[in-house]
């Protein structure tokens, strides 16, 4: 479980997140939804030590991340799978060495236990036979699955995705949101899932944080988002007719 | 001035990260020899074709200035040398991949901070500074020296050929002018500027890469920063070295 308490973080004089705290459960997709600027990003960077917050803390699994030694920070990093908006995989390295990389960084694995261990995450991902593709010879959602695939090659205990729907078409999003939930329940991870997809809301949100002006506004899930009476949520969620319509029934 | 001191204290404690001790040994010998490949081996044309025709210009100019029949001829040879050695190799090569390379790092560099691969490696757990820089640093240190002792061998090579082809003097003429008064210290002193001029031009570059913000015009004004910096920071340091060294 991921535990955030009382975070405040400032850009300068404009303050971007004020007093949030929450839960991120366990074997959960923990979803963090806001319009652009609300703070989103930001939060989940401070989570991930991208940012150091000026006030507050974070706690993976009872151990209080910004008190770490550098070097307890880097082991516990190695926890962590973290999926970008745009992939970031390393342009320069085939798709099994992207998956690979933080096994030859950090594990004494024999080449054959990588390749193997490779394998079953590129399956894991449906995408077999495309090892030896670059990342600029595959698609958007390809792009996705292997940024996953590198994400979970270490058994990662926590697993971040930053809008991992952005540049989707609504039916690879839904496979993405999809694979993102069935591998978290599969290796009972905690994820955390920053989005202002509304279908992801309605499909894998398990548990639902929603960030408005820095302010963290709501907390629930995606059966209780329906009946919610905060009126800041139903104007971001409800904002389409489509989804209007869904929640008169 | 005050951006200026936060931009060399950012700079130093950048070199504090990158000379960390690395996570994986293996992994980082094999990036270095991929950068020697990248940024050594890759710039070996370049130079070669530079120092041909630069050490014919210089033959040629040299034999112009040297008209008066009381002067020997062997001092083209001669000067061809010494302008080669002391100078034009170490320092107009150190330029040129000031560009060439300088750019290519910066750019490239750029690129990972702005694609977040990145910050991608620093929730791996890797040292991102140590294990992108490092080995950028010890390739060009490493490489440089060897570019710059070739360079003043074809230099020399495009002075010899310039001077035949256009006799302006003979073979014999040449080759005892490029013996006379050979001093093997300005071999040493071309080598140890050109090893601090590599550590300039990759580790400024490097510096301008890291910390580019923004999308990709900001990696374009890194790349042009890195080779304005790291150009204007090798002929400052050519001309505290020389002062030391030769004055």
């Amino acid at each position: 479980m991921i535990e955030v308490k009382n975070l405040h973080k400032y850009f300068g004089e404009k303050q971007v997140l004020k007093d949030v705290s929450c839960q991120f459960k366990k074997g959960k997709t923990n979803l963090i939804i806001g319009a652009s600027g609300s703070g989103k990003t930001t939060l989940i960077k401070c989570m991930i030590g991208l940012l150091m917050p000026d006030e507050g803390q974070i706690f993976f699994d009872n151990q209080d991340f910004n008190s770490l030694e550098k070097k307890e920070k880097r082991l516990l990093r190695q926890e962590i799978g973290m999926l970008f908006q745009g992939g970031a995989l390393f342009d320069h390295l085939t798709v099994k060495q992207n998956i690979e990389f933080s096994l030859t960084m950090f594990t004494a694995m024999s080449e054959q236990e990588k390749s193997d261990r490779v394998e079953f995450c590129l399956n894991r991902v449906n995408l077999p036979n495309s090892q030896n593709l670059l990342p600029s010879e595959l698609s958007g959602g390809m792009v996705k699955r292997v940024a996953i695939a590198r994400a979970i090659a270490t058994n990662p205990k926590y697993l971040f995705c930053d809008e991992p729907n952005s540049g989707l078409d609504p039916q690879t999003a839904i496979i993405i949101d999809n694979l993102i939930h069935e591998i978290t329940q599969e290796y009972n991870m905690t994820t955390v899932v920053n989005t202002h997809d509304m279908n992801s809301v309605i499909e894998i949100g398990d548990n639902i944080v929603f960030v408005h002006e820095g302010y963290l506004k709501w907390n629930g899930t995606k059966e209780t988002i329906m009946s919610s009476d905060s009126q800041k949520l139903n104007d971001f969620v409800f904002a389409s007719q489509l989804f209007q319509k869904l929640k008169k029934g | 001035m005050i951006k200026a001191i936060q931009n060399i204290g950012l700079y130093f404690s950048m070199l504090n990260q990158v000379f960390k001790r690395p996570e994986n040994k293996k992994a980082y010998l094999k990036r270095v020899i991929d950068e020697i490949m990248s940024l050594g081996v890759n710039s070996l044309a370049i130079v070669s074709i530079i120092s041909l025709f630069m050490g014919a210009v210089v033959a040629i100019q040299t034999s112009l200035q040297l008209g008066n029949p009381f002067i020997p001829k062997y001092l083209i040879g001669y000067a061809t040398r010494e302008s080669l050695i002391l100078e034009f190799s170490p320092t107009m090569i150190a330029l040129i991949l000031a560009g060439k390379v300088g750019s290519s790092i910066a750019s490239e560099i750029g690129t990972m901070r702005t694609s977040e691969q990145i910050d991608a490696l620093e929730i791996m757990g890797v040292n991102s500074s140590s294990f992108i820089i490092q080995p950028k640093i010890i390739a060009t240190v490493l490489f440089f020296p060897f570019l710059v002792i070739l360079s003043i061998a074809i230099g020399i090579l495009g002075g010899f050929l310039a001077s035949k082809l256009g006799g302006v003097i003979t073979d014999g003429d040449f080759l005892s002018g490029l013996l006379f008064q050979f001093v093997p210290f300005y071999i040493l002193y071309a080598i140890i500027k050109t090893v601090f001029f590599a550590f300039i031009i990759s580790s400024v570059s490097s510096y301008f890469g890291y910390y580019t913000k923004g999308g990709a015009l900001e990696v374009g004004r890194s790349s042009t920063k890195a080779v304005v910096y790291s150009s204007l920071l090798i002929l400052l340091l050519n001309f505290i070295i020389t002062q030391i060294m030769l004055a």
